[in-house]
């Protein structure tokens, strides 16, 4: 037993920062591969730039601030877009989660909605909003409602009744048994529909931004692919993986902050 | 295996740790306790759900501090008899009085699951045993003697995840004493663990009411336990009790005794020969 115990711990002395390393080992393997096909002519530069060639065009484009700048526009068009839609979806799942009344009420229409992708009310928004930032918004807060909507609703509907009669039986106010036993409980499923919501809310704006946009990087994409500067398109496709990446890591932060009680969640 | 054998034995410390303050208890308590329990009057009660009639007329008077056992097989309304003087289902028609003006902290249960919410430490699951008075400055002190009490104040920063089966069901009598019951109702609150730690919760539930002077009601369908925990068993059979069985056996009660085993043998023939009667029709 005590050989099982110390088995782990001699491990982590060992190689101190290894674990933090691992997930990186696979990407770095792809990107020096990539070099080497293209330095050896292996693969042609007309179809995939040398990571070394992206990596410059990324440098002069931060020096112009054109990168920073789009960056940024579309940072901006996510993050307003996802806490539009966020919001008004919470709303929602706590609502019908909380009342039947509500659910009765909306809950058909908000499934008949969801059926219809988002992506195919492209043209009529356009023509709603033309191609303003209101369009760009539009959407992503559509793509971004449904599944947190969803995943409140399924959370606050399981919560295990027998807490909440446990809660009702020792005194707790409506307010009380919300705030510490239902919102507790549905937590860990609001957490899966706001990771699902970021993939969707990059998804979304990219594909509003290739289609109608004069800035962002969608955009920059586009526009790279008319002047034929393929090395620009490989770098917003990258710049994409980061974001996307980014946001995932920032959930998944947050998920640690607020479920360490959660069995799966637990340092051992 | 070896973490379910490492559990045990922590159980069993605790035992002996049990039986020592037992001890020691009664050298100090040269006075009979007094007793903070409540009677409870109980006529003509019955309970329906829909068609389907599970009690047909209780009528029983539990004195204050006394324990009581219901036993009888599943589905025979003891269950919802507790439920009933919990307060957790309406009543169809009769009567349940405790005697004098009752608060919602005086009347408290405890069920088969620990029902611990996972997301709290266990000190503040205790802590929602206070009620409405949570919020009082000494909340955090009660909680902890409740604690104290079941022998688990090492735990009080634990998420409930990492406690085994045992160490729950203690949190959640912890916080069914923290607010002083003077009557607690137990719906088979041993069920779901393992043998030895079963004896190590009986010993530890017949201590806190020799301490605390409740009057305790207890449904199982182990009717060993009922003898060996309770001053009084009734067998309940179709909506009824059967059967009003006192148990004038001193404590503290001798696991495996003869006096026992053939108390228990006599309820265990009553109950299997309603099972036979039934089985004939």
């Amino acid at each position: 037993m005590s050989l099982i115990e110390s088995l782990p711990r001699v491990r982590r002395l060992r190689f101190p920062r290894a674990d933090g390393l691992i997930p990186w080992i696979v990407p770095l393997a792809i990107i020096l591969l990539w070099q080497v096909a293209c330095v050896t002519g292996f693969v042609s530069a007309r179809v995939l730039p040398a990571p070394s060639d992206v990596a410059l065009a990324g440098w002069k484009l931060l020096l112009s601030g054109e990168l920073v700048r789009n960056i940024w526009v579309s940072f901006w068009r996510a993050s307003v877009g996802f806490l539009i839609g966020g919001s008004i979806g919470f709303t929602f799942g706590l609502a019908n989660g909380l009342s039947q009344l509500s659910s009765k009420l909306t809950d058909t229409t908000l499934q008949m909605v969801r059926n219809i992708p988002h992506l195919a009310l492209i043209p009529l928004v356009i023509l709603w909003f033309g191609i303003d930032e209101s369009a760009k918004l539009f959407l992503v807060a559509l793509g971004v409602f449904f599944p947190i909507y969803l995943n409140t609703l399924h959370g606050i509907r399981t919560v295990d009744p027998q807490l909440i009669e446990m809660g009702r039986i020792y005194g707790m106010t409506d307010g009380e048994l919300f705030r510490r036993v239902i919102f507790p409980g549905a937590l860990p499923s609001i957490f899966v529909g706001l990771r699902f919501a970021l993939g969707i809310m990059w998804l979304t704006l990219i594909v509003a931004e290739t289609i109608a946009a004069s800035s962002g990087l969608g955009y920059m994409a586009m526009q790279a692919r008319e002047f034929m500067l393929i090395d620009v398109v490989v770098l917003s496709i990258l710049i994409y993986a980061l974001l996307g990446k980014l946001a995932d890591s920032a959930s998944r932060a947050l998920e640690r902050l607020t479920l360490s009680w959660h069995p799966a969640f637990q340092k051992h | 295996m070896q973490e379910a054998l490492r559990f045990r034995a922590a159980d069993a410390e605790v035992v002996d740790r049990a039986e020592f303050i037992e001890q020691a208890r009664q050298v100090r308590r040269g006075a009979e306790a007094p007793t903070r329990g409540l009677s409870l009057t109980i006529r003509g009660l019955r309970k329906s759900f829909g068609d389907n009639e599970v009690l047909r007329g209780i009528d029983l008077h539990i004195p204050a501090g006394q324990s009581v056992a219901i036993v009888g097989r599943s589905g025979c309304g003891k269950s919802t008899l507790l439920r009933l003087i919990a307060g957790l289902e309406t009543i169809t028609a009769g009567t349940i009085s405790f005697g004098e003006e009752t608060r919602a902290e005086d009347v408290r249960v405890m069920f088969q699951e620990p029902r611990l919410l996972p997301w709290a430490r266990v000190l503040s699951n205790v802590e929602v045993g206070l009620g409405r008075e949570r919020t009082s400055p000494d909340a955090q002190a009660r909680a902890d003697s409740a604690l104290v009490e079941v022998g688990l104040d090492d735990k009080r920063a634990q998420w409930p995840a990492v406690l085994s089966g045992g160490q729950k069901q203690r949190v959640a009598l912890a916080r069914a004493l923290v607010s002083r019951p003077r009557v607690l109702a137990f719906d088979e609150p041993l069920g779901a663990l393992d043998a030895l730690t079963r004896i190590s919760m009986q010993r530890l539930l017949e201590r806190v009411w020799q301490d605390q002077g409740f009057t305790a009601i207890l449904v199982t369908h182990d009717v060993a336990e009922a003898v060996a925990l309770a001053d009084r068993v009734l067998v309940i059979e179709d909506g009824r009790i059967a059967h009003d069985i006192d148990v004038n056996i001193p404590r503290p009660r001798r696991r495996g005794s003869a006096e026992l085993a053939a108390l228990e043998g006599s309820i265990l023939k009553n109950l299997l020969q309603g099972t036979e009667d039934t089985s004939d029709l």
